[in-house]
């Protein structure tokens, strides 16, 4: 009972096969080869396989692809643009907000979605919007750091252009 | 021919010769059985250098038939790592270590960027890959920054000397003259200057060395010392690293598993023709699981539906049974001879000599490693090979494992470990890999899997659980008198005391344990930290001291010394101020060559039972320090951790089942349990570096609990201490 549908990922349209119980995050792995989004429980409890849907950051284990279809998906794949890293991964880079860096990609993107919604967080107010983000190395003070510096780098070059 | 040493390992004479040499000689290739024109065949001209290891623990792990290794070239295997420099100037390190986050991949190039006089990009790390690297023990303990690191150097160091006599035969002049900087050759009296890759091309030129000290010394360090981004950093932030459960392979299949319901259950019936009359389907049956390998993971699953089976269990220990058990399948008691008589004797009279006495009893849960990477391999079978992908600690020994499970030779099995998402001690078997390559065998293509979080609950090992029993004695003015302490199951590591008494017993006792267990980061060191700390802590109590003027009283060991009163000065402990529900503790220790002293601060509220740990300080000295931003990461990371473990990370089980299997059930250190964490590095350049992933977690859960009592004057005993807050 396969049905093929079109997903719009990163900007671009591309066609998967979906069954019923079909989730977004194995269509992302397994057939666009799109491994970013990482597998880490399946049950939403530690969001390494969030993505942005129309902005929000959603839990793709939990989310049949079929819902996918006409809302825009963005991976970790589509956040730096024309090869060029968005100030958000720039600063998990230079605050080293990672060590084995399989949290990253998740943590990266509900860090974009916090950004947009609030530009200039509070520790706390980072604390509870990532509160759903595991990361098993316990990097969290960095990845808080990483935040605020990404903040800044977002209003000063917003301030620039 | 192999005799044994003293301490049991096995070691062939002719190698352990080459000991022998000094250390500054160069060995024959041909003693080590290179070949040096097929070593060149196979990685392309240039300059190599090898690094023989010396070391027991490498020696003892070669039998004869393993002597071949993969390579088509009888390479030895006490080879430690090669470095080559290639025609084009890339230089590539080959190492059998594993990177998981340690950032050993960053620190280990810049350990080689600074003697080698290269810029940090122009160095390539290739890592545990059994056909590529050198034989490894394995990545854990702490060795890879004092072992693996230093020797870098050395190889590195003998590298960049060999370019420079290249250059001075070059040129004609005398090789002293000359300086290498930034890759490149200079001579200061004519200011010519001759890269690395054009001195380089055209050669097969290889020494091996015997491992010993760095050369340089670390205050002299100018690449290493300082912090650098991680190397490949960007793969991790843009999603590009293909961790192995990303590896993808033309016609890959993905595979599921049936298994047991219980431990220690098997098949009493199975039926597998329905599963295998699935279009695509490749089946495994075995006495207590069925595999298979289907075009998708949903068609694997549809298959596994269809199997039919029926399960014969036998009774399993509960975890509300656990410390009983454990008490009651102890090892006998070592030696009961007269020596051993006296040494009760006195025990006994220094405890009813002590002004305060003290018997305690502490227990320590089973815990998971929780890597946020499930075990995942993908197997690849091809001309009677089979290359398999996983994410482990030991590449050499899961190498073995496969080549045992499929009835292969060692030579026809490869395993590469992709850097890898978390470890912590708990990925040093292969069972995913053994998994993933029968069927890709059985199908003949190639096949992934990825354990769900609930099968690595479940099937992968756990940090030993264990009891604790502790009778200690002091005297009025604080001096320390008897230490008698007893850890059963969870482990030897870090179970001395490093203060001064008179007269102590100190015991191991292995039991037979209900859970598969194993390694851990610093394995048993946290839990005999905690409760030797929180002993310590409560003596001080009984005497009227203050925990760090009664730690000072029976400590001697400078370097631990120097650790206590750094923490303690960076956190303040001398003007910390209790208000209700607040309270200070600390905790000092040495494990694995690193010193650590944490001071932590929480605030507990006796009514709600609400527990939260808002400061902690750690003051540590690992030696010479390599990356400080490195470290610091590293002893944040630990802190996390530690604090899980401290708290409320705890396996459950019921007779054969985890309960508690998913991260819905097992609670995990999250941003909102984060305290505010201080690193007090304490660099001590004349020190050799000692490994840092480790050591810094096992004063977490002491220092804790002892500011758990301060705040509350309750005493916890158990680990975790509050899985459902305080109960007054
Ligand atoms: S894998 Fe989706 S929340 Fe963990
Ligand atoms: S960096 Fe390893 S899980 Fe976050």
């Amino acid at each position: 009972m396969a049905t093929e549908i079109e997903l719009d990922i990163n900007g671009k349209r591309r066609a998967i096969h979906t069954e019923p119980d079909t989730t977004l995050l194995s269509a992302l792995r397994d057939q666009l080869d799109l491994t970013g989004t990482k597998y880490g429980c399946g049950e939403g409890q530690c969001a390494a396989c969030t993505v942005l849907m129309d902005g929000s950051p959603r839990r793709s284990c939990l989310t049949r692809a079929t819902t996918a279809a006409g809302k825009k998906i963005v991976t970790i794949e589509g956040v730096a643009q024309n090869g060029r890293l968005h100030p958000v991964q720039q600063a998990f880079l230079e605050e080293q907000a990672f060590q084995c860096g399989y949290c990253t990609p998740g943590m990266i993107l509900t860090a974009l979605a916090l950004l947009k919604s609030n530009p200039d967080p509070s520790d706390d107010e980072i604390a509870q919007f990532m509160e759903g983000n595991i990361c098993r190395c316990g990097t969290y003070p960095r990845i808080v750091a990483a935040i605020h510096r990404a903040a800044r780098m977002m209003r000063s070059s917003a301030h620039e252009s | 021919m192999s005799h044994k040493t003293e301490n049991g390992l096995t070691i062939e004479p002719e190698r352990y010769e080459l000991t022998s040499l000094p250390l500054s000689h160069p060995i024959p290739l041909r003693r080590l059985g290179i070949n040096r024109r097929q070593f060149f065949k196979r990685l392309g001209g240039g300059v190599a250098v090898f690094l023989v290891l010396r070391s027991g623990e490498a020696f003892s792990q070669q039998q004869p038939a393993q002597r071949r290794g993969a390579w088509r070239e009888p390479l030895p295997q006490n080879l430690g790592a090669w470095l080559h420099i290639a025609e084009s100037g890339a230089v590539t390190v080959y190492t059998g270590k594993a990177e998981m986050g340690q950032n050993i991949r960053t620190s280990l190039s810049q350990a080689v960027a600074e003697e080698l006089h290269a810029a940090l990009d122009s160095i390539r790390l290739v890592m545990a890959d059994t056909e590529l690297t050198p034989f490894d023990l394995g990545t854990f303990g702490s060795r890879t920054t004092p072992t693996m690191g230093l020797q870098l150097r050395r190889v590195a160091s003998v590298a960049r000397d060999m370019l420079i006599a290249l250059a001075g035969k070059q040129w004609g002049v005398n090789p002293k003259a000359l300086e290498a900087v930034n890759g490149e050759v200079r001579d200061p009296a004519t200011g010519r200057i001759v890269k690395y890759g054009d001195l380089a091309r055209g050669q097969e030129l290889a020494k091996a060395i015997v491992e010993a000290d760095p050369l340089t010394p670390p205050s002299q360090w100018t690449v290493a010392g300082k912090s650098v981004l991680k190397i490949n950093g960007v793969e991790f932030v843009t999603g590009a690293h293909r961790f192995s459960p990303d590896i993808k392979r033309p016609g890959m299949l993905y595979a599921k598993l049936l298994r047991p319901p219980s431990f220690g259950a098997e098949f009493s019936f199975v039926d597998v023709r329905d599963a295998q009359a699935e279009p695509g389907v490749t089946v495994i049956a075995g006495n207590d699981f069925v595999s298979v390998a289907a075009p998708t993971e949903q068609a694997a699953m549809r298959a596994l539906q269809k199997v039919r089976a029926q399960w014969k269990t036998t009774p399993q220990i509960s975890s509300r049974d656990l410390f009983r058990y454990l008490k009651e399948n102890a090892a006998t008691e070592s030696g009961h001879d007269a020596s051993f008589a006296r040494t009760l004797q006195s025990i006994q009279s220094s405890l009813d000599a002590a002004d305060h006495r003290l018997d305690q009893t502490y227990t320590v849960a089973y815990i998971a490693h929780a890597p946020l990477e499930t075990r995942a391999a993908v197997a690849e079978w091809e001309n009677g090979k089979i290359t398999v992908w996983t994410g482990t600690q030991r590449p050499f020994a899961v190498r073995d494992e496969v080549a045992q499970a499929l009835d292969l030779p060692k030579e026809s099995v490869r395993v590469i470990v992709p850097d890898t998402g978390g470890a912590f001690g708990g990925k040093h078997t292969g069972e995913a890999a053994v998994e993933a390559a029968r069927l890709a065998r059985a199908a003949g293509r190639p096949v992934k899997l990825v354990w769900t979080r609930e099968e690595e609950f479940t099937w992968a090992y756990f940090r030993p659980a264990g009891v604790i029993e502790i009778r200690s004695g002091a005297r009025k003015d604080g001096k320390l008198t008897a230490w008698e302490f007893h850890n059963y199951n969870s482990g030897a590591a870090g179970i001395r005391t490093p203060y001064e008494v008179s007269t102590e017993r100190i015991e191991f006792h292995p039991c037979q344990a209900p859970l598969r267990q194993g390694s851990y980061r610093c394995l048993a060191a946290t839990a005999n930290h905690f409760a030797r700390e929180s002993n310590m802590d409560d003596l001080a109590r009984l005497v009227g001291l203050d925990p760090l003027e009664f730690r000072r009283r029976n400590l001697e060991n400078q370097r631990l010394l120097a650790v206590l009163e750094a923490s303690a000065r960076s956190f303040g402990w001398s003007d910390r101020k209790r208000s209700p529900g607040r309270g200070f503790g600390l905790a000092c220790g040495t494990e694995k060559g690193g010193y650590v002293a944490t001071c932590a601060e929480v605030q507990a509220d006796r009514s709600s039972g609400a527990v939260k740990v808002v400061r902690v300080v750690t003051a540590f000295d690992c030696g010479a320090i390599v990356n400080p931003e490195g470290l610091k990461n590293q002893i944040q990371g630990a802190t996390m951790m530690g604090l899980g473990g401290a708290l409320f990370e705890a396996i459950e089980f019921e007779n054969g089942r985890i309960l508690n299997n998913r991260f819905s059930r097992y609670r995990l250190p999250r941003f909102s349990d984060m305290p505010r964490i201080e690193v007090a590095l304490v660099d001590r350049k004349d020190q050799p570096s000692a490994g840092a992933g480790e050591a810094p977690i096992m004063c977490v859960a002491p220092a804790i609990r002892n500011a758990i009592l301060d705040a509350t004057g309750i005493r916890l005993f158990s680990l975790p201490m509050v899985p459902h807050g305080l109960k007054a």
